[in-house]
This record gives C-alpha cells, sequence and structure tokens, in this order.
C-alpha cells in the first residue's frame, strides 16, 4: 500500500480495492512516528464529515505546507510569531483540493515564512532528508518535501518563491512543480514575496504532479493576480521527446553557480538520456540570468517587509507587552517573533524601499527582472524547455551553511531566474551521487505546464529513478 | 521679511470622501456609521495572514463619476501603491492607495485647480478611553475596525486659494459637486469629508511660494475657516518678526483656538511607497467612462450657471439655490408645477422665505409645502389677488400644516381688495381725513411721509390691501 502512488490509490479506491480508512491510517500512523520533524501538526482523524465518495480525489490524505490557511488548524508558517495561530479560513488551493476529495494529513513544516533553502530556518526546528537524517530536506517547502519522499504522505502541497518546491524536491528525490505565476489562487497562502509566490505539487512522480495541480488550478475572484489557465491539465503520456529542442543555459552552468562536479555529472547524463529520447541538446544564452539572483534579493525582501508589517501583536499571534507605549510592544513582540533570516530580510527590504534609494536599488532589481523575461522569452522562440540541473548540490550536511547567508541562497541560483520571469519549471529526480538525489530541472513558457509534465513524464520512465529507499527501503 | 511687507495667503486643500459604496475598498464588509465596533468586519479587512485585497467595482466608478465632476483627466491604467507605516488602526501596516500614477489627472472646479484624485482604504477608527478623549493622557486605546477598510477618494487642490473664506466657500462648492453626483455623504461632522490645509504665505506680489504648513482635519466648515484663519495670523507674525515658518504638520483646537505642532519635517514618515503586488493594474475602459458619464447629473456649477443664464436669477440667488441640490430641485418643481405662467424670478425669491420657515438645513421635499401649492402662492403674489404680507402668513400656515394656499387665503379672509373695488379709494379719503399733518407733508412733495396714511388702510383692511395701490391713491387724491 505504501508503494502505491497517490493516483494509482485514488484508482483503487474508485475501484473499491483500497479501503479509505485504511490507507489514511497508515499514513496517519507513519506522519505520528514522523522522526523527520516533517510534520507540525498531524490529524488524529480525516476531517469530519468522513471519506468523500464520488470526487475525482476521494480518500487522498495530503500533507500541506503550514504556509498554507487552514480553518481551525493551526497554521504557523514556520514562525514563533504565529505559534499556535488558527486561522477563521481555508486557503483557496486547501479548499478545492478538500472539494475534490482529499483529506487534510498534516501541516508540513518549513523555513520561517519560506525564506531558507534548509529548512533550518524553522522555530520548530529543522526538518530532516530521509535519505540521510545529518542532512537538510532543502527547503522551504522541506517538511512536505522530507514528509513525501519518507512515505509519510502520499503528496503534499508547497509553495515557491525562488525555488521554494524545486529545491527541496531535488535534494529529497522526488517530483516538485512550479507552476506559471497566478496559475494557482494565493488567497489563504501566507505571503512571502507576493509577486512571486505560487503554490504548487510535491508529489513521487510526474503523474501525481499533474493529478494534483489539475485541482489546484484555476482564477479566483479573492486574488485579482490569478489567472484562467488555457486548458485543462491532462495526465502526462509522453512516450519520447522526438522534436523537443532543449536549451541548456551556459550562464546557469557558470562557475559561478557552483556546480558540484556530481551533480554536473548526472545532469550530463541525463542530457545524453533526453537525446536518446529524440530530444535536441543545444547550449542557449540567458545574458541577465547571471543577476537574477541579486534582483531577487531586492524584489523578494521588499515585499516580504511590507507583507510581515501585519505581525505586529496587535489582533493576533504573539504578543509581548511593552512598557505601556506603542512602540516598545511592537519592537518585541517582533524581535522575539521573528528568527535571525526573517529579520535579515525585512531589514534589507526595509532599506531597498527607503527613501532616497528606492530607483538604484527596487527599480533597477524590477528593470533586471524585466531583462529576464524577456530572455526567456527570446530563448523560447528556439527551443521548448530550458534545462539545468535544480540545484548545484545535492542536500548538505545540517549547519554547514547556517552561518553564511550567500552560501545559503546560492542553492537558488538555478531556480530564481524562473521565477521572475513566472513561468513554470518542474523538478524530476535525475537519479544519484554519492548516495543522494539530484534533480533535474525543465522550464518552458507560461501556461506550457501540459507539454513540462508530457517531457518530464518521458525522463521520468527513461531514467527509471527509485525513491523507494527514503521511504524505509520497501521493495516495488 | 519685516514689518511692512503685505503677505498674501496661499492655500490649498486636501480633502478625504468616504464613498457611499455598499461595501468596503478591498473586501465585502458593509460600510458602517454608529454600529457595535467590529461587527463590520473579515480576514481581509483585519489584515490576517494570507488574505489579498479585491478592487470593489462601484468604488471605481464612484472615483471615475469624481474625476470628471471635476474635469479631471481619467488614467486608462492607473496603479494601486503600498504606504507603509506602522499603527494599530492599519492593521496590514500598510495602506493600499495611490501613488505615481493616479485614477485622475488635473481638473478644476470654479477657480480652483485639481492636481489630482486617488483612490484608497480607509484607516480603522482608535478610541482612547480616558478623561481627555484624545490619545494624550487616555487609559486606554481600543480599536473598532468597521471603518477600516472604507473607500475613500482623496482630492487634492493646487494651492489656487487665498482667503480662509475662500477655502472654505469653495469647500462647500466640492461638497455640493459630490452631494450632487451622489458619491458621497459628504458630512463632516461625521467624518464623510475631512479636509485637511496646507498654508503659506508670500510678500503680496511674489510668484514664489514660500514654507508651507499642513492642518489637520478640521471637522467641520467653520473650523476650517477659524483654522485656517489663526494660522495665517500666526504666520504673518512669525514673518513680521523676522522668523521663518517651520515646515511641519499642525493641529488647530478650535476650542481654545490654538494650533500645536503634531510633528516636523524631520519626523516625518518615509512611507516606502512601492506598487501593490497583490493588486494589478487599474484599468478604466470606454464602457466604464461611459457608464460613469451616463450617471452624472448636471452638476451644480452648470446649473448656476443655466439658472442665471435661461431663467435669469440673478448670480448670487442662481449659487445660492444650485449649490443646494435640494433646494434647486425644489425651486425647478415649483416654476414646473407654476406651468407656462409660472414667474422664475418670482418663484427664487419665495424659496429663501420657504427655508427660513423650514430651517436653514432643512429639505424643503421634506416639508408639508408641495411645489405645487408654494406655485400657486407665487402666482397670487404675481397677480396681485394676494399681497406679500399675507402671503407671508399664507406661507407659515402651509409650512404648519400644508394645505392650498387659495382656500387659505379664502378662508383667512386674506384676499386683497379688488384694485378696482371703489370701497379702497373711500378708506384712502378717510385716511386723509385722519392724519391731516401727514396729509399736508404729502401733499408739499414728501413721499415718505405716506407711513401713516398707510398704515391707516392697512388696519382698515386687515391687511389686504395693496401697497402699490394705496401709494397710488393717495397719489392720486393729494395729487400735485
Amino acid at each position: 500500500m505504501l508503494d502505491l502512488t497517490a493516483a494509482a490509490a485514488a484508482a483503487a479506491i474508485a475501484a473499491g480495492e483500497l479501503d479509505p480508512a485504511e490507507y489514511f491510517e497508515l499514513y496517519r500512523g507513519r506522519a505520528a512516528a514522523d522522526e523527520l520533524n516533517a510534520f507540525s501538526w498531524v490529524a488524529s482523524e480525516p476531517a469530519s464529515g468522513g471519506f468523500k465518495r464520488d470526487a475525482p480525489l476521494a480518500g487522498l490524505p495530503l500533507g500541506v505546507k503550514d504556509l498554507f490557511c487552514t480553518e481551525g488548524v493551526p497554521t504557523q508558517a514556520g514562525s514563533k510569531i504565529l505559534e499556535g495561530y488558527r486561522p477563521p479560513y481555508t486557503a483557496t488551493v486547501v479548499e478545492k483540493l478538500f472539494d475534490a476529495g482529499a483529506t487534510l494529513l498534516g501541516k508540513t513544516n518549513q523555513d520561517e515564512f519560506a525564506m531558507g533553502s534548509s529548512n533550518e530556518n524553522c522555530a520548530f526546528g529543522p526538518v530532516r532528508n530521509p535519505w540521510d537524517h545529518s542532512r537538510v530536506p532543502g527547503g522551504s517547502s522541506g517538511g512536505s518535501a522530507a514528509a513525501v519522499a519518507g512515505g509519510l504522505v502520499p503528496w503534499a502541497l508547497g509553495t515557491d518563491t525562488g525555488g521554494s518546491i524545486r529545491q527541496p524536491a531535488a535534494f529529497c528525490g522526488i517530483v516538485g512543480l512550479k507552476p506559471t505565476y497566478g496559475s494557482c489562487s494565493r488567497y489563504g497562502m501566507i505571503a512571502f514575496a507576493s509577486s512571486l509566490d505560487q503554490a504548487g505539487p510535491l508529489t513521487r512522480d510526474v503523474t501525481d504532479s499533474a493529478l494534483l495541480f489539475r485541482h489546484m488550478v484555476g482564477q479566483d475572484a479573492n486574488d485579482s493576480t490569478s489567472l484562467a489557465f488555457p486548458e485543462e491539465i491532462r495526465l502526462p503520456t509522453g512516450q519520447d521527446l522526438s522534436g523537443v529542442r532543449l536549451g541548456v543555459p551556459e550562464e546557469l552552468l557558470a562557475t559561478e553557480g557552483g556546480i558540484d562536479p556530481g551533480v554536473r555529472a548526472n545532469f550530463d547524463a541525463a542530457l545524453e538520456i533526453a537525446r536518446g529520447l529524440g530530444a535536441t541538446v543545444q547550449a542557449c544564452h540567458l545574458p541577465h540570468a547571471q543577476h537574477a539572483l541579486s534582483a531577487y534579493y531586492i524584489i523578494a525582501p521588499a515585499e516580504a517587509s511590507a507583507n510581515l508589517a501585519r505581525f505586529d501583536g496587535v489582533r493576533f499571534g504573539l504578543r509581548v507587552e511593552g512598557d505601556g507605549d506603542l512602540t516598545s510592544m511592537y519592537s518585541r513582540t517582533r524581535s522575539v517573533g521573528f528568527g535571525a533570516e526573517v529579520k535579515r530580510r525585512i531589514m534589507l527590504g526595509t532599506y531597498a524601499l527607503s527613501s532616497g534609494y528606492y530607483d538604484a536599488y527596487y527599480g533597477t532589481a524590477q528593470r533586471v527582472r524585466t531583462k529576464i523575461a524577456d530572455d526567456f522569452k527570446t530563448a523560447f522562440s528556439e527551443f521548448d524547455f530550458i534545462v539545468t540541473p535544480t540545484a548545484p548540490t545535492t542536500a548538505f550536511e545540517l549547519g554547514s551553511k547556517s552561518a553564511d547567508p550567500l552560501a545559503m541562497y546560492l542553492n537558488d541560483y538555478c531556480t530564481v531566474p524562473m521565477s521572475l520571469a513566472g513561468i513554470p519549471a518542474i523538478s524530476i529526480p535525475s537519479g544519484v551521487s554519492d548516495g543522494l538525489p539530484v534533480g533535474l530541472q525543465l522550464a518552458g513558457p507560461s501556461f506550457s505546464e501540459n507539454r513540462i509534465l508530457d517531457a518530464a513524464y518521458a525522463l521520468e520512465r527513461a531514467i527509471g529513478f527509485d525513491g523507494s529507499v527514503a521511504r524505509g527501503g520497501s521493495a516495488r | 521679511m519685516s514689518a511692512g511687507v503685505e503677505y498674501e495667503p496661499v492655500i490649498g486643500l486636501e480633502i478625504h470622501v468616504q464613498l457611499k459604496t455598499r461595501t468596503k475598498m478591498f473586501c465585502c464588509c458593509e460600510l458602517s456609521f454608529g454600529d457595535e465596533p467590529n461587527v463590520h468586519t473579515c480576514p481581509r479587512c483585519l489584515g490576517l495572514p494570507g488574505t489579498l485585497p479585491a478592487v470593489n467595482a462601484q468604488a471605481v466608478h464612484y472615483g471615475i463619476m469624481i474625476g470628471l465632476a471635476l474635469g479631471c483627466e481619467i488614467a486608462p491604467r492607473s496603479q494601486f501603491h503600498r504606504k507603509n507605516y506602522f499603527y494599530p488602526d492599519l492593521p496590514k501596516g500598510y495602506q493600499i492607495s495611490q501613488y505615481d500614477v493616479p485614477i485622475c489627472g488635473p481638473g478644476r472646479l470654479g477657480e480652483v485647480r485639481i492636481h489630482r484624485v486617488h483612490l484608497e482604504e480607509d484607516a480603522a477608527k482608535l478610541v482612547h478611553v480616558g478623561q481627555s478623549g484624545r490619545i494624550h493622557g487616555a487609559d486606554r486605546s481600543f480599536v473598532d475596525f468597521n471603518r477600516g477598510g472604507t473607500p475613500l477618494a482623496e482630492i487634492v487642490t493646487e494651492p489656487d486659494l487665498h482667503s480662509a473664506d475662500d477655502a472654505r466657500e469653495w469647500l462647500t462648492l466640492l461638497r455640493t459637486t459630490l452631494r450632487a453626483i451622489g458619491v458621497s455623504d459628504v458630512n463632516m461632522e461625521e467624518g464623510s469629508l475631512r479636509c485637511d490645509a496646507n498654508v503659506s504665505l508670500r510678500p503680496r506680489g511674489s510668484t514664489t511660494l514660500g514654507t508651507k504648513t499642513e492642518l489637520k482635519n478640521m471637522n467641520s466648515f467653520r473650523f476650517l475657516a477659524q483654522g485656517v484663519k489663526a494660522e495665517i495670523e500666526r504666520q504673518t507674525q512669525l514673518l513680521r518678526a523676522g522668523q521663518e515658518v517651520t515646515q511641519e504638520t499642525l493641529h488647530f483646537d478650535p476650542a481654545s483656538g490654538r494650533i500645536t505642532s503634531l510633528r516636523s519635517k524631520e519626523e516625518a514618515h518615509d512611507y516606502r511607497y512601492f506598487p501593490e503586488p497583490d493588486l494589478v493594474p487599474l484599468v478604466v475602459d470606454a464602457a466604464m467612462l461611459e457608464a460613469a458619464r451616463a450617471e452624472l447629473p448636471e452638476l451644480p456649477s452648470a446649473r448656476a450657471e443655466r439658472f442665471e443664464q435661461t431663467l435669469g436669477l440673478p448670480r448670487d440667488r442662481a449659487r445660492d439655490l444650485a449649490f443646494r441640490t435640494e433646494l434647486a430641485d425644489f425651486y425647478e418643481d415649483t416654476v414646473a408645477a407654476g406651468g407656462a405662467a409660472a414667474d422664475p424670478v418670482a418663484v427664487a425669491n419665495w424659496i429663501p422665505a420657504l427655508v427660513e420657515r423650514i430651517g436653514s438645513d432643512g429639505d424643503p421635499a421634506q416639508s408639508r409645502v408641495t411645489p405645487a401649492a408654494l406655485a400657486a402662492l407665487v402666482a397670487m403674489v404675481v397677480s396681485k389677488s394676494v399681497n406679500q404680507t399675507a402671503a407671508r402668513d399664507v406661507l407659515s400656515m402651509l409650512v404648519e400644516s400644508g394645505g392650498d394656499p387659495a382656500r387659505i387665503v379664502e378662508r383667512e379672509g386674506l384676499g386683497a381688495i379688488d384694485a378696482a373695488d371703489s370701497g379702497l379709494a373711500e378708506i384712502v379719503a378717510a385716511a386723509i381725513a385722519a392724519n391731516p399733518d401727514a396729509a399736508e407733508k404729502v401733499r408739499g412733495g414728501n413721499m415718505k411721509a405716506t407711513g401713516p396714511l398707510v398704515g391707516y388702510v392697512m388696519r382698515e383692511t386687515k391687511g389686504r390691501a395693496d401697497g402699490g395701490e394705496i401709494t397710488r391713491l393717495i397719489r392720486e387724491q393729494l395729487g400735485p
């Protein structure tokens, strides 16, 4: 039962061959015994009303990143400032999945307010990588990635601002899809950087990603930046890559990104497999991509500095009393409630937006962002997809980069450009290096998810990655 | 600068208008005034984590209507920004407002140029508990989020006003205009119309602007005039004493007449404006413009013009009526009820008499006097079938209990004595006989001496005689 993908379990439940209660209990038990600290909260039973019948995702347990609001269920975003907070409403995307029959299994840990690449910035302790408990699962959706890879939940929701779905998916040997900006509603997703945040699936395979994503998309009147997805999301059927043109951006593979030799070798091997499936592989150029990280670390903190202003101790969450005046209450609440990385980014963002600096920092960063989006447009006139390693390295040791924020930020070197351009990208496991999973990233133009999923599906079958070892080694 | 220099005040206004939409600017909570605290709230207007704003289409529609009424250019594409500052009345820690690309660009109302109009959300209301009722000295402060998120239009003028009275008069015109287009209650006492004034002085004849101060939130027309007057006086004294005006934000206390500093330029906030990433740019298309245009009634300034040009009213009377929509409406209804024979100037002369009787803030349409009744009364005055004095009494009776003026005149015996009634000539003769001294003076050419004679006739006729007719008969009988 543990080896069933979510799509296979859905089919078995629909056919009456699998008891949803038994299936839920299997995962509930595993999640409750979680040694990875992947969960911040685990349901004690299926949500009231029991299992839906005749719904496409009927009886499928779901892990939900703690950044999504869930009515009456703790929603803490990895932050002490929201410890014990239970929102009065549920995020649109989560509600849609419940409507489709999914059942909440638990809320997953994350870097505080989605700021981090290792899940070490979590007020409720770091999450561990199921492949090696001394290593990080990536971040910020590390809890979701670790839970899916470790077989604690069939699939999970994550959010991606600069790589927060793709990089942990790569570190944990699973599939992570960052959709086109606007394809999923952000309503009820606690904001980090509004112009970049997107919800997406973390799943064992590409088919599961397509299935979960199919029930997440849709325009939402509550999110005016959401868009109607122009077509239905299909389950992938791609057999090969004949005629598919893959572009490998030289700028992202240059030494500045610090691509690890083992990752590079694995990436080259994956490109060979792609060629074997009929793809053409050529170098391409994204001339401004090497500035993406700099622009990102202006834009994202700037938006975050405003988005996090509401955590002020007045209406909800933590309040630390001051000396009878407002300013000391604000300052103490936020000093105690926020972790170091969050404070660092609030300060960066506040500085970047300050009078006299706005144009030099925020203005310039926005112009760079436009250039990067243009680079991708140009590239997609010649190529169907851009391919890169998802992350420059495999999962690193806990604590090994905590003291060096810049080294940590470089993890997102290959994922941030797509986020700035608002385009979809998927990470699939492309093999292992020194016993740790490596991720391959495919990015396409806006709303090309169906084509991306098809290509990823063909590659997935040809690569034949086996992630079962992370679930405890049960054989397929 | 020194004593002896004449200074010219330069005043610009910033007006916040609460829009009369059903729901708030970015959520679906209903607008309210005076309800229990915090009953009109939702996750959005409380700024709970994960919530996003959704623009109220009606507020945008009203914004466009305001722009059109003020002759503004309407931006085909405008942008919302975040204005960042911490305060308990601001749940998100930023106000969603507009910054460098507002919905309405330059325009004009009357003599004053409009700089811009933009849309934003109102802050919540702080309630300070303690003796002062103000924040200083309060024991505790509470936040009522009912008001938080109310749609606001901020109207900014160019510094085209030059006295406190001008400012007050222009604000009255603005209020009338906004009331006429129906976008706001524009009630200063309830805070649906709020006005800040930027005041500076310059030597008369100079074209450069002096250092300005910002006078906050004067909550009545009277306080606006008093505050601006006091600030002009304060700045004049400073300059005459050879001192400089400091750029600062001021508070005017109408009770004491004192002006106190709220914050100096150095203490001014850095609001760190940046484009609101949760909202796409606000696009106003041709259909939205057309819809707003179609809903605009005739504006008060145009109405005053028409009253003057087409109906022949004197300029001041035309404005007095047109700038109070309810008076103008009643006036026009009365003229219409009078039919082809109605005399628009005569009707206009009777509106102030009616207002005097129903109270200066009253709406005639809410009184017992119908336009048809007033039209009939004025017609009787014009045809001299009732004289001015009697007509005023009839009007009082109409205000008291309604009814048909012709019947009241008949019932009360107030009809004018027919000019051809020979009886009047005899009463005049009796008056002359009874007042020989006065009669002698009149005979000598002193027409001012007719008083006792007219008084006698009026007494005898119980006020029903027409004054003009009496004078004519006196002249006839005492003739030169």
